[in-house]
């Protein structure tokens, strides 16, 4: 099922989505198969750690962050490499303890540190930059339950421009998943 | 519950797999008991740690200058001995945090579950042992202003600096090792920070703590990229760590000094690091999981595999010691068996044995379950540890240096006032960045607590007892 891409700007019309309350992940897993089957599209799960399996339960695909890390990382290599090979042989030749210019053995400890402080960077700003955060502002940060998803409470929330979301239609089937709870939130 | 209840939790691991956390805690009693204690005043007793800790670092800040405005000649450093406390603390610090990445990234690689309750504390303790380690370097050069020098920097002279010397391989291994460190300690941070917003009662207090948390709203869009972020991030930060004090043992085995020029070198010192900062690691963990009232979460099975680690390498660095020697007899050459001679029976003879004391025969007493378990005992055995490994290193660096091939030239090394109060200098910059982290920032990662409570499993049900996993390997 393709994903449509998360963007960062407010769905049109009066509400943002419906935010449905989960009491535990099991009573959340099996919402989220639902939902899945249902055919909605623009959706998210909200859980104070990552719950496991949930992934497949939404129909997600994997993560592409792996890609993006190899490339970092040999990025980060070979311009260590470089860096070296380009002092000693072509800008500042100099002899030192009777080393030769390229002398590529001493040459790997750095191309290995560099490999991986550019994976690194690659792993932590790519992560931030797929989930577009930093993002301090949400329509969902507006609602007061919402502020247990960080702590014991489970959530399902459908955005308005699902192209099946009805705020009473979707408001009830949430509510026939079992959620404790369901509010449609404003868009602002 | 009493050390000895706790103890009996650990028997029978094969019919049944004990429950990481006690009390069987609810997701919210995770979070209140990590958070209270950050939320409610400050208690008399944390000035207790943090008045002495922010003297100490005074002293650091006198000591560096005097430094800075004298010379290095402030230090008791002498013709043979040129390098001594300066470089010892510097490889101690460097060798303690490598406990932080050990249980942050290669326990989690290996699916060590237990690592959760301690991983947050250890990899803070990482990044503070690194910024030690990384004060000494700076300043052992004298001229601090010329320090830029050891970067790659182009500069007015059209000068590089030589990266086919292992010295300039530690200054990148050091400072990446640094970043990635903080890296993965920040990104493990974030959906605490977002709990500490979302509960904050004040305005000041979500703002501050709500930038930091970057606006994570528990998605799991984001879980996923997150979740493969923290993985890779685990799996580049293992043979990071590996590497680090590899390379940080290079610099004394590419020279050609008797008693440094050995290629047993960059095992031992991975070995030595994740000793000491294991022992570390329960050092603060003895003093926090008291304070703090989290003694349910970190359990004493917690301190029991600790111990265990702290065993192993424990004797990897004694048979270290040991095939030194026999390296040394075996070379035949007469100059590297003088400076084992000389470490174990000349005149630092007192700090060889205090190593081999502290390191090897003490944690001994760790075969034993009784000794694994009793607090008292892990708390003294962790600070004798540390005792050991500093003069591990200081063993190593000075008594190879103040001998060398010239009887003429040979000489004793005795520290000075500042050489003295630049070591206890660091550790107030060390007490001092753990107090303020301890009052400010989750000392647990609560989220990866969570996960490890038998109801995190979407498959779990009431009533079935401890069924995380079952059906899958762990119930075989």
């Amino acid at each position: 099922m393709p994903q449509l891409p998360m963007v960062a700007s407010l769905p049109p019309g009066p509400y943002y989505g419906a935010l449905a309350e989960f009491a535990t992940p099991a009573d959340l897993y099996h919402a989220c198969e639902q939902v899945r089957d249902a055919g909605y599209r623009r959706w998210d799960a909200h859980t104070p750690f990552p719950v496991h399996g949930l992934d497949r339960a939404m129909g997600m695909r994997r993560s592409p962050m792996p890609f993006i890390v190899l490339g970092m990382a040999l990025l980060g290599a070979a311009a260590g490499f470089g860096l070296q090979y380009w002092v000693h042989s072509v800008e500042y030749p100099l002899t030192i303890s009777g080393k030769p210019y390229f002398a590529w053995p001493a040459y790997v400890p750095i191309t290995f540190e560099l490999g991986i402080l550019f994976g690194s960077l690659g792993a932590v700003f790519g992560m931030l930059g797929l989930n577009q955060l930093p993002m301090h502002w949400h329509p969902l940060f507006s609602s007061a339950p919402f502020e247990k998803a960080s702590d014991d409470t489970f959530f399902i929330s459908i955005e308005s421009w699902d192209p099946k979301f009805e705020p009473e239609k979707t408001r009830q089937f949430l509510q026939g998943l079992g959620a404790r709870r369901v509010e449609l939130v404003a868009s602002e | 519950m009493p050390p000895e209840a706790e103890a009996a939790v650990l028997d029978n691991p094969v019919d049944r797999r004990p429950e990481l956390i006690l009390r069987s805690p609810t997701f919210k009693a995770i979070t209140d008991a990590v958070v209270d204690p950050i939320e409610k005043p400050t208690p008399l007793g944390w000035w207790f740690f943090f008045l002495p800790a922010v003297a100490l670092l005074g002293l650091l800040g006198v000591a560096v200058s005097w430094l800075f405005w004298e010379g290095i000649g402030i230090w008791g450093l002498n013709v043979p001995v040129g390098w001594a406390w300066d470089i010892t603390n510097f490889v101690f610090w460097v060798g303690i945090g490598h406990a932080g990445t050990l249980i942050s990234a290669i326990l989690y690689l290996l699916r060590q579950r237990w690592r959760t309750s301690i991983n947050r504390a250890a990899e803070a303790m990482t990044i503070f042992a690194v910024m030690c380690a990384l004060l000494f370097p700076g300043i052992h050069v004298g001229r601090v202003w010329v320090a830029y020098w050891m970067f790659p920097l182009p500069n007015q002279m059209g000068t590089w600096p030589n990266f086919r010397s292992p010295l300039l391989w530690d200054v990148f291994a050091v400072s990446v090792y640094g970043t990635v460190s903080a890296l993965f300690w920040y990104v493990g941070l974030i959906p605490d920070l977002a709990t500490m917003r979302d509960r904050a009662k004040t305005k000041i207090r979500r703002i501050a703590y709500g930038i930091f948390a970057l606006g994570w709203r528990g998605s799991n869009r984001h879980w996923s990229n997150y979740e493969s972020a923290y993985l890779l991030l685990a799996a580049m930060s293992t043979p990071l760590v590996l590497s680090v004090h590899s390379i940080v043992s290079m610099d004394f085995a590419v020279s050609q000094l008797p008693g440094w020029h050995t290629t047993i070198f960059p095992p031992y010192f991975v070995a030595g690091a994740i000793f000491s900062g294991f022992a570390m690691v329960i050092t603060l963990m003895v003093i926090c999981r008291t304070a703090f009232k989290l003694e349910h979460i970190i359990t004493i099975r917690h301190f029991d595999y600790m111990a265990k680690v702290i065993l192993l390498t424990g004797s990897m660095v004694g048979y270290a010691y040991g095939m030194e020697f026999f390296t040394a007899w075996y070379s035949g050459n007469p100059y590297e068996m003088f400076t084992f001679t000389n470490r174990a029976l000349g005149p630092y003879a007192w700090a060889y044995w205090t190593m081999i004391s502290c390191n090897v025969l003490f944690p001994q007493v760790f075969w034993f379950k009784r000794a694994r378990t009793s607090i008292p005992i892990l708390f003294l055995l962790s600070i004798l540890v540390n005792i050991g490994m500093w003069f591990e290193r200081f063993v190593i660096i000075v008594t190879s240096l103040h001998r060398g091939f010239l009887p003429s030239s040979w000489g004793y090394f005795r520290p000075t006032i500042w050489d003295v109060s630049c070591l206890l200098g660091s550790f107030g910059l060390f007490f001092t960045m753990f107090c303020l982290f301890v009052r400010f920032v989750p000392m647990v990662a609560t989220a990866e607590v969570k996960t490890v409570l038998p109801q995190a499993d979407p498959h779990y049900q009431p009533g079935r007892g401890h069924a995380f996993g079952a059906g899958h390997t762990e119930t075989v």
